[in-house]
C-alpha cells in the first residue's frame, strides 16, 4: 500500500514508504507472524512425535479410529472424511488466491465472490472438524481400563467373505446388566458430598459377566505386533486381564481417558486439531471482515486490495499446517 | 498495479498462460497428491509396509550409515512417502498460492531457511529424546512397569 500522506521524506532511506526486500511493511510482518505461528505448530506435531515415541509399540492407530463419515452410519470409512475435509480446504485457499489475482487486477465484483466463496470453505471445514470432535469424544465401541491405565478393547474373530478377521464389539452388546450398581451422587444425597462426574455407562462386572456370557469374544491390547497389529489375547487370558486388571469401564474421550489408547492420543488430537480450528475460525472471521470491506469499495477507493493478500497468506497458512497435520495424525 | 508472476512450475517443464491458469493447474497437482496419499493410507500395500535395508551393524562407519540412511534404515517406506508427498505440498502452497515465487529471493530465503531450520531442529531434538524414553520404560534393566 503507497503511503498516502506526504511528509517529504519518502526519498530517503530511513524517511518511512520505503519497502525493503520490496515487500510491503504489512505484507513482511504477516510472513514473520506466519513464521512463528508455524514453529507453534511444529513444536506441537513435534512433541506429539515425543509422546508417539515414548509409546511407539502401543499408539493407536488411526485408521481404526477415524472411520466415520456423515449419514453413512455403521460403515468403516477411514480416511475418507478427513481426505475430504483436506480438499475443502485447499479448495478454499484456491479461491482465496483467485481473489488475491482478482484484486490485483482491480475487478471489485470477482472479489467479492472469490472471498465469498472463501468463508463458505471455511465454514465447511469448521463444521466438520466439530462433527469429527463429536464423534470421537463419542466413541465408538467401548474399552476397559487397567489399572496401570492400559486400554482393553473387545472383538470377535469373524469370516467375512472368505477371510477371517477381527470384528470389534461394543460395550453395549456386551454388557450383562447387573441390579446393584452404583447410582450417581448428586447433590440431594449429601451433606459434604456435592456431587461428581458423569459415571461410565457399565461397571467391570458388567462387562465381565458379559465377556464370560459370550465365548467367541476376545480382549485386544494395545501393544502392536510386528506387522503393526494390536494383540489379540487367548480366551483365558481374556478373562483374567479384565477380572484381575480391570478398573474402569471406558466409553469416548476425554483429556483424561480415552477408549482408543493411551491419554495422550486424545489429548494430542484435541490441541492440535483445536488449535488448528481455532485459526480456521479466526480466519473465517478475517475473511468475513475483509469481505465487507470489498462490498463497501474500501479497497477500491485505497486503489489497492493488498489487505486481501495479507489475509490471504495467512488463510494460506492455515491450509498449509493442516496438511502436515493430516500426515502426522492421520497417515503416518 | 503491474505484479510479475512467475508462471512456469517444475522447473519450467510446465508453462501456464496466466496467473488464473497456474492457479487452477496447482490445484489439481495438489489434489492428485492428495489422492495418492489417502489410496495409499487406505490399501497399505505390503511392499511400503517393512523397511527395505536393515540396520548396520559392526563399528563405526556401520553406526555412521545408519545415521546418515536413517529415514531408510528405521522408517517405514509408507511413512516416508507420506512425509516427502507432504514437503511437496507444502513447497506449492507456499511458493504458489502464498506467492513466494514471486517474492524477491533474500525475502523468501529469510522465510524459509529460518523457519525450515528451527522445526528440523525441534523436531530432532524432541523425536531423538521420545526414542529415549522408550527405551527407558522397555529397555531390559527398566523399572518402571506398565502393564498391570
Amino acid at each position: 500500500m503507497n503511503s498516502t500522506v506526504a511528509t517529504g521524506t519518502e526519498e530517503k532511506t530511513w524517511g518511512g514508504g520505503n519497502k525493503p526486500l520490496k515487500a510491503s511493511y504489512g505484507k513482511m510482518m504477516m510472513w514473520f507472524f506466519i513464521v512463528s505461528d508455524a514453529l507453534t505448530f511444529s513444536a506441537f506435531l513435534a512433541a506429539y512425535g515425543f509422546s508417539r515415541f515414548k509409546f511407539v509399540n502401543e499408539w493407536p492407530i488411526a485408521d481404526e479410529v477415524f472411520t466415520h463419515v456423515p449419514f453413512l452410519h455403521g460403515q468403516e470409512l477411514p480416511m475418507i472424511y478427513v481426505a475430504f475435509m483436506t480438499f475443502v480446504l485447499i479448495m478454499s485457499s484456491v479461491t482465496m488466491v483467485l481473489a488475491v489475482d482478482a484484486g490485483h487486477r482491480m475487478n471489485k465484483a470477482k472479489v467479492t465472490i472469490y472471498m465469498f466463496l472463501t468463508i463458505i470453505g471455511g465454514a465447511i471445514f469448521v463444521g466438520s472438524q466439530a462433527w469429527e470432535w463429536a464423534t470421537f469424544i463419542q466413541g465408538d465401541y467401548g474399552a476397559v481400563q487397567t489399572k496401570g491405565g492400559n486400554i482393553l478393547q473387545f472383538g470377535k474373530n469373524v469370516t467375512e467373505d472368505g477371510v477371517e478377521k477381527f470384528k470389534r464389539v461394543s460395550i453395549e452388546d456386551l454388557a450383562i446388566p447387573i441390579a446393584d450398581v452404583r447410582v450417581e451422587h448428586d447433590r440431594s444425597n449429601g451433606l459434604w458430598f456435592r456431587e461428581e462426574a458423569t459415571l461410565p455407562p457399565y461397571s467391570v462386572n458388567e462387562i465381565y459377566a458379559g465377556l464370560v456370557a459370550n465365548e467367541n469374544v476376545l480382549v485386544r491390547t494395545q501393544l502392536l505386533d510386528e506387522n503393526g497389529h494390536k494383540t489379540i489375547l487367548s480366551r483365558e487370558e481374556s478373562l483374567k486381564q479384565i477380572k484381575e486388571n480391570g478398573k474402569l469401564v471406558v466409553k469416548g474421550a476425554n483429556l483424561q481417558v480415552n477408549e482408543y489408547g493411551t491419554s495422550l492420543f486424545a489429548d494430542f488430537f484435541f490441541f492440535i486439531t483445536g488449535f488448528h480450528g481455532f485459526h480456521v475460525l479466526s480466519g473465517v472471521v478475517l475473511n468475513i471482515i475483509i469481505f465487507f470491506n470489498v462490498v463497501l469499495g474500501t479497497y477500491e477507493r485505497r486503489g489497492s486490495y493488498e489487505m486481501v493478500e495479507k489475509v490471504g497468506l495467512y488463510w494460506h497458512f492455515v491450509d498449509l499446517v493442516w496438511v502436515f497435520v493430516f500426515t502426522f495424525f492421520y497417515l503416518v | 498495479m503491474a505484479h510479475e508472476h512467475k508462471l512456469e512450475i517444475f522447473r519450467g517443464l510446465v508453462k501456464f498462460k496466466s496467473n488464473t491458469s497456474k492457479i487452477w493447474g496447482v490445484l489439481i497437482f495438489l489434489t492428485i497428491v492428495t489422492i495418492i496419499e489417502v489410496v495409499l493410507g487406505i490399501y497399505k500395500p505390503d511392499m511400503f509396509m517393512h523397511t527395505w535395508i536393515t540396520p548396520f551393524e559392526g563399528g563405526f562407519f556401520a553406526t555412521l550409515g545408519n545415521i546418515i540412511l536413517s529415514p531408510f534404515v528405521y522408517m517405514k517406506p509408507l511413512n516416508l512417502i507420506f512425509i516427502v508427498l507432504t514437503i511437496i505440498k507444502a513447497y506449492y502452497i507456499a511458493w504458489d498460492f502464498m506467492h513466494l515465487r514471486d517474492e524477491t529471493g533474500s525475502f523468501r530465503k529469510m522465510i524459509v531457511w529460518t523457519g525450515v531450520f528451527l522445526i528440523c531442529y525441534l523436531a530432532f531434538i524432541l523425536l531423538q529424546e521420545g526414542g529415549y524414553v522408550f527405551d527407558v520404560y522397555n529397555g531390559e534393566d527398566s523399572l518402571i512397569k506398565r502393564d498391570f
